[in-house]
């Protein structure tokens, strides 16, 4: 195990979770049952805080979509690392950047081979436009099959078409094989 | 043909389907991980239904969230509905949404725009 390298994602990690202007800051082990409490707590939050229906709808739909992402794509890492990331490890962090606009952050361990892959796809959906992610949306909505464990391969194009901003990412290496893939979308009304 | 009713949950919506009134509802949230175990039972009942339809069939889909695993259940519903539409019987998708929740509302105009069966968008004003 690399130490310098865990002590960067965990840095890494605690900055981000620790920031007061949170709304949800959430580590742990990603099920379904984990799922449903976040968007208990989530939706109670946002309905406290002083913003449109519109912007409280987009920031718990591109939550729920963030969230299954992490569910379906998040890979348990080895034995050695399990007392420190067990299980399908991954975090899930809402702040608000102003009273009109949330950043939401997701974390999860990913292999090293996926770094090039998930960079080139959300470099494309950052090169779409609206019209562009619309036709997208809707073409692999019409012809591609749901894989068995229910992904649909529409989730990101689906975030960054609610979005309507560029999404933001970073990878921090843990060791050869494994990488912690950071995802920032930020959400406003329009 | 039996009534098709399920209970919604804090995931998957409520669902009643009743083959005598030809009235079709899918209400509440659809945010399963996995869809496919949950729409199995509505695409069975509609490949049934679709065999002898109601005159006139109306569906009313008023969800307050989906996610994309869903999306694509929720097409497989409405290409049943197609079928339905070819065999000449009328059906009529009413889709509602929210005032202001522009996103729902495109996710209709997604579907009307893909499914040949006559959409009705309906605003729901609190």
């Amino acid at each position: 195990m690399n130490q310098t390298a865990i002590n960067n994602i965990e840095t890494f990690i605690r900055t981000k979770l620790e920031d007061k202007e949170h709304i949800i800051a959430w580590r742990g082990v990603i099920s379904s049952e984990a799922i449903s409490n976040i968007l208990i707590e989530l939706e109670e939050k946002l309905l406290k805080e002083k913003i449109s229906v519109k912007l409280r709808k987009k920031t718990y739909n591109i939550s729920v979509e963030c969230l299954q992402n992490l569910y379906h794509h998040c890979i348990p890492l080895p034995d050695a690392y399990q007392t420190i990331y067990p299980g399908k490890y991954a975090i899930f962090y809402i702040n608000l950047l102003n009273k009109d606009a949330y950043m939401l952050t997701t974390g999860n361990f990913i292999l090293q081979p996926k770094v090039k892959s998930m960079s080139q796809k959300i470099d494309k959906i950052n090169t779409l436009t609206q019209e562009d992610l619309k036709e997208m949306y809707k073409f692999i909505l019409n012809h591609q099959k749901l894989s068995a464990r229910g992904g649909g391969g529409l989730g990101l194009i689906d975030v960054g078409r609610k979005s309507g901003h560029k999404l933001t990412y970073e990878f921090l290496e843990l060791d050869k094989d494994y990488y912690f893939y950071v995802l920032n979308v930020k959400i406003t009304e329009e | 043909m039996e009534t098709l009713v399920i209970e919604g949950t804090q995931k998957t919506p409520s669902v009643n389907f009743d083959a005598s009134k030809g009235v079709l509802e899918i209400k509440g949230r659809s945010i399963p991980e996995n869809s496919i175990e949950f729409y199995r039972p509505l695409v069975e009942w509609l490949e049934k239904y679709k065999n002898n339809p109601a005159p006139k069939t109306e569906v009313h889909v008023q969800l307050e969230y989906f996610n994309t695993s869903s999306s694509k259940c929720i097409l497989d519903l409405f290409k049943k509905l197609e079928d339905i539409v070819k065999a000449q019987h009328e059906v009529v998708i009413n889709w509602y949404y929210e005032e202001d929740d522009e996103d729902m509302l495109e996710a209709g105009e997604d579907y009307e725009s893909i499914i040949k069966v006559p959409f009705k968008m309906v605003e729901v004003i609190d």
